[in-house]
């Protein structure tokens, strides 16, 4: 089939950038997204023209560094699915896609359709950890985790850090993930003492990395390649003195 | 680097966070929810003998500390409701600086998107109204007798564009509403995968019955139903 | 030279115990005054930094990924083991490591497989104490299962996403340091060089993969845990970035490479679709539980699965291996389908795949129970092909998967550079000629949180710290060695992408030094991979500039390397004249079943540059088994 891209070209922070249309032929069906980008890199590159960058690493789904907007939806808006394991067998020929990075101001672009989450990081570095050193924790088993709440902690967990959430959001708000977070951690008995702080911590650095408040939306979830649960977030709003491991 | 890894609790403070701002557009919106309410049962009045709402005014204005008290704490909600909702508005067009090409929403519901359209409009249909009805400064519909509400509310509505933007504002508070009153709860940290669903069907239904008892009083003057005396 | 292992003598079980207290402590105030550098964020990389952080030492922690949670460690499916014994099934750290050498095909060294086996049991404390959400029972406890054909439940696992969950745990762990200050973070930052002054490593050069701009930094040891050569295939079921860049310039500068022939390949992978493949899906071994893995009798039968009838399918595994059946160890499994798909039987429209059917167990079983054991990977499966295999049988192929050579290093997971310690699937590791399946997750965590942060500080005990400037002549020689690489990619200016030529290098290496292996072919691969690296060299196509965010020139340094990588894997497989493992030489087999040869080859091969262009140095470090004691492993 052929497809017609509209790309989103900044060749860095401080380019404008704007939209590229290409015409790319020949895209076989089995393909994945970005095995069709990688060949119209290769065309581009044989014409000496810059391929464009997008950031990718595992391809299988979980490693969360590969996204960016596919006309106007995170990751090509199909359920469950990054990009990187989207297959070309759901666009049909003649069909016009418009690439573009996630844009958010705390997301700011590296180059073409990457860009830079570290805000994440300083998120999960603020708060998002039980403090554990490492040395003779108690045995494993020690404390028992009822099925109900390693699961619900588990569903949580499940977060890949992509960053489609905040890109979704008309707001750019990173409630999602903070929430995810929040939430795997506070479904733990390990996790019970730091509760309060983890909370308040990790939603101070949010917002002081620009990312907006929730307005209860639910754009992420629908965006979310791992259908993390809006509820996380309630998890979050609730005063922290009063978080519980339970439904909340 | 992130200092707040070793920050004591007592130094991460809850009302100067987004989630802090969202409580305080939760609180407030409640108690003007609750106004609301209480002033579609009293308008509702209206369908009863004329003496029934004109002696329900005099009663509310015969303990100015209760009045007062009341007005009052709807202005400071007032107050609260929108410089935490200009806070975040603020916040969101920051944080998204350039906006997309193509955006498609997927999931969201209209009323979540236009909060920010809807609430402004509500605000100056309600100081329209309170120039219309309470101080009867603008009362294009006839004379304003500050002890007769009836037949201020009956004349008022007769002059059809008040009507209209009464209707218009009525409509976008139903918005309003079902997105507010669902969304009170999230804010609040209580989401539940069986209940939530609930809340939000009910803030359909309670946001679609106040905002029709509110427009039947405008439609009834002018189909004739009401007249004045 | 010699290599000395400085394994401890004496019984195994105190060995470990016994050498912790032979180590010297760094004092406390002095730990903030030692800089180390660890590159690499995966298991290893990631707890390390962590706990070399948490005791106080001043670390500099790099990746090359936007995020140290991305590291390819995250894609674990299955599980990790531990000697926990919790079901009561008769598990023990004496069994784990008899498991994990007899595995490896008696090709790993005794004692390091012992304090793996034995420290798998803090792992899982430590991890539970972490927040990781293991799966549990009703009862609230750990729950296990039994994984890649083991006899007993010493899996742990989270879902299907335990290598997810314990990465996280370490990235917590190590952006807690980040917060704390002990850890300065280098993200999309690759290591290209490392600087040896008076022959220690003293410190790395790097590239932003920002902006291009070199650095260097100085340390009083360095931690490479980056990762296996997975990638020198260019299809396998590693990350896209995965590379072996910084051991293999780690090689040049002195450290050996042990056993690089030693290469996994996992035989339930979604098979190649067309030349525009990228990288290839691993599903979970575990599917052969339940499915029935056959090919079409009759060679060139390209009729429909569901029409060809019951006696002309070849249930090949279960024929040849009745004992096992479809549960034959990971390089049995690959290699049977390898020889049915050459001669002509493989399935699918490029004849390299076989059937795994469900629909017996479908019938059995019932569909609910089925999507309630393999769902998750049924959905997977549909995902990528577009075809349901509740209704057609999978296509499974094998694919590289995990590389058990790497930098040769001592019983403190020292190299043969003094101050260069290696952990993880860098390291030429603790699992011989072959890796048992849910044993890499155990072996990263055992290095970076439990062993690392012992030996590293007995050898800032015995070192003078020094503090160099960067106009060090070994740091200005290896900035001027990276940046001559770099132009010399620039200015080719050739005709041909990168990814052609990677893909090329794969396509050699998987015909001529795969799943088998002969001295025809490895010496022809060997002539060709020479050639295509001359070629390269001359007439890649390398756009930009140095100065950008440039990934084609990150791919053409990487690609680089693994054509010297290239061929050193088919020198030691062809210098190999045995078949253990991962290794198959089709010279060397009885009935068809590889033929170890323990009187030549009892040794680990550990690889020494000599110069550009001068063949490698052989040093064999000799393997003795006072404990487990090599027998030939059947499966029939």
């Amino acid at each position: 089939m052929k497809l017609t891209l509209h790309v989103w070209r900044q060749k860095n922070a401080e380019d404008r950038g704007r939209m590229v249309r290409y015409e790319v032929p020949g895209v076989n069906e089995h393909m994945s997204f970005l095995e069709m980008l990688d060949m119209l890199n290769e065309r581009l590159t044989e014409k000496g023209e810059d391929p464009i960058a997008f950031d990718h690493d595992c391809r299988e789904g979980i490693c969360g560094m590969c996204g960016m907007m596919i006309n106007g939806k995170a990751h090509g808006g199909f359920k469950g699915t990054t990009v990187c394991q989207l297959h070309m067998r759901h666009f049909k020929d003649g069909d016009e896609l418009y690439l573009e990075p996630w844009r958010a101001a705390a997301f700011p672009v590296v180059k073409d359709l990457a860009v830079d989450r570290s805000a994440f990081d300083r998120i999960i570095a603020a708060g998002g950890f039980i403090s554990v050193p490492t040395g003779s924790p108690p045995d494993g088993n020690a404390i028992p985790v009822p099925k109900e709440d390693a699961d619900l902690a588990m569903d949580a967990a499940a977060c890949i850090g992509c960053g489609a959430c905040v890109a979704a959001c008309p707001n750019a708000a990173a409630a999602l993930f903070v929430g995810a977070k929040i939430s795997h951690l506070a479904h733990l008995p390990q996790g019970q003492p730091e509760r309060k702080r983890r909370a308040l911590a990790m939603v101070r650095q949010m917002n002081r990395e620009g990312f907006a408040n929730c307005s209860n939306i639910g754009e992420c979830e629908a965006a979310c390649p791992k259908q993390i649960k809006l509820e996380v977030i309630a998890q979050t709003n609730e005063r922290p003195e009063t978080v519980s491991g339970g439904v909340g | 680097m992130s200092a707040a890894a070793n920050l004591p609790l007592a130094q991460l403070r809850f009302w100067e966070t987004t989630i802090g701002k969202k409580a305080i557009m939760a609180v407030t919106g409640f108690i003007l929810f609750g106004f609301v309410v209480g002033h579609l049962l009293g308008n509702l009045q209206i369908y009863l003998p004329p003496e029934k709402i004109n002696h329900y005014s005099e009663a509310l204005r015969s303990v100015p500390v209760l009045l007062w008290g009341a007005r009052i704490t709807l202005l400071v909600s007032v107050c609260l409701h929108i410089w935490a909702s200009f806070a975040l508005w603020m916040l969101q067009r920051a944080a998204r600086p350039i906006p997309y090409v193509k955006k498609s929403n997927v999931h969201s519901t209209y009323a979540s998107r236009t909060m920010m359209w809807s609430g402004p409009i509500i605000l100056a249909f309600v100081i329209f109204h309170l120039l219309h009805f309470t101080f009867g400064v603008v009362h294009p519909g006839g004379p304003f007798d500050e002890h007769n509400v009836y037949n201020n509310v009956v004349t008022g509505f007769q002059f059809w564009p008040a009507s209209l933007f009464y209707i218009i504002a009525m409509i976008l508070l139903c918005y309003h509403l079902y997105h507010g009153l669902w969304s009170m709860f999230q804010s609040l940290g209580y989401s539940h995968p069986v209940y939530t669903p609930w809340i939000q069907r009910i803030a359909k239904v309670v946001a679609i019955l106040i905002a029709v008892g509110y427009i039947s009083i405008p439609v009834s003057v002018l189909a004739g139903f009401i007249k004045p005396v | 030279m010699e290599l000395v292992s400085n394994a401890p003598s004496g019984p195994i079980e105190r060995s470990w115990e016994t050498h912790k207290f032979g180590l010297k402590l760094v004092n406390p105030a002095n730990k903030r005054k030692h800089n180390i550098i660890v590159v690499g964020t995966g298991l290893a990389g990631g707890s390390a930094a962590a706990s070399l952080g948490e005791l106080g030492y001043n670390v500099h922690c790099f990746c090359f990924q936007d995020s140290p949670r991305r590291a390819h460690s995250i894609a674990a499916q299955g599980g990790i083991n531990a000697a926990k014994n919790y079901h009561n099934d008769g598990d023990s750290v004496y069994r784990l490591f008899y498991d994990t050498v007899k595995g490896g095909d008696f090709r790993a060294r005794e004692a390091n497989v012992y304090r793996l086996a034995q420290v798998s049991v803090n792992i899982i404390d430590q991890c539970v104490a972490q927040g990781v959400p293991f799966a549990r029972e009703y009862g609230g406890l750990l729950d296990n299962r039994s994984f890649g054909g083991a006899q007993v439940s010493r899996t742990f696992y989270a879902r299907g996403q335990t290598g997810q969950q314990l990465l996280l745990g370490a990235y917590q762990a190590l952006e807690r340091q980040v917060g704390l200050g002990t850890v300065k973070m280098y993200p999309r930052t690759e290591m290209l060089d490392l600087i040896v002054i008076d022959g220690k490593a003293r410190g790395i050069v790097t590239r932003s993969l920002n902006d291009g701009k070199l650095g260097v930094h100085f340390g009083d040891a360095v931690v490479l845990a980056t990762g296996g050569y997975g990638n020198v295939f260019y299809l396998s079921t590693n990350a896209k970035g995965c590379n072996a860049t910084a051991i293999w310039r780690a090689y040049k500068r002195g450290a050996l490479f042990a056993n690089p022939c030693f290469t996994q390949i996992h035989p339930t992978c979604i098979p190649v679709a067309g030349d525009y493949q990228s990288k290839l899906t691993l599903m979970s071994e575990s599917l052969r539980n339940d499915g029935r893995i056959w090919v079409p009798k009759k060679a060139g039968d390209k009729r429909n699965p569901a029409s060809i009838p019951e006696e002309e399918r070849d249930y090949y595994l279960e024929t040849r291996y009745p004992s096992f059946g479809n549960l034959v160890p990971r390089d049995i499994a690959s290699r049977a389908a390898k020889a049915v798909c050459d001669a002509g039987r493989g399935v699918g429209e490029t004849g390299l795949g076989v059937y795994l059917d469900f629909s017996e167990a479908l019938k059995r079983l019932g569909p609910q129970k089925i999507a309630e054991r393999y769902g998750n990977l049924f959905e997977m499966y549909e995902r990528i092909t577009g075809e349901n295999p509740y209704e057609v049988p999978m296509r499974i192929f094998p694919a590289t998967h995990y590389t058990m050579g790497g930098l040769w290093v001592d019983y403190n997971l020292m190299s043969t550079i003094p101050g260069l310690f290696v952990l993880g699937e860098a390291n030429f590791s603790d699992h011989g000629a072959n890796r048992l399946g849910a044993s890499a997750l155990m072996q990263g965590l055992a290095d970076g949180y439990f062993i690392i942060p012992y030996t590293i500080g007995s050898y800032l005990a015995n070192i003078k710290t020094e503090r160099y400037s960067e106009d060090a002549p070994a740091a200005k020689e290896a900035v001027a060695n990276v940046a001559a690489i770099t132009k010399k990619l620039l200015d080719a200016n050739g005709k041909r992408t990168v990814d052609s030529y990677h893909r090329e290098l794969g396509k050699i290496l998987w015909d001529y030094c795969g799943m088998s292996r002969n001295a025809a072919g490895l010496k022809k691969a060997a002539g060709m991979i020479a050639e295509l690296r001359q070629d390269f060299w001359r007439n890649v196509r390398v756009l930009g500039s140095n100065e950008e965010f440039n990934q084609s020139l990150e791919k053409a340094g990487r690609v680089a390397d693994f054509f010297e990588l290239g061929e050193l894997l088919c020198m030691d497989a062809l210098h190999r004249n045995e078949s253990c493992g991962g290794h198959f030489r089709e010279e060397y087999q009885t009935d068809g079943e590889a033929l170890r040869d323990d009187a030549n080859f009892c040794y680990v091969a550990a690889w020494g540059f000599q110069g550009a262009g001068r063949p490698p140095s052989l040093t064999k470090e000799p393997l003795v088994f006072n404990y487990v004691k090599p027998s030939q492993r059947s499966y029939k």
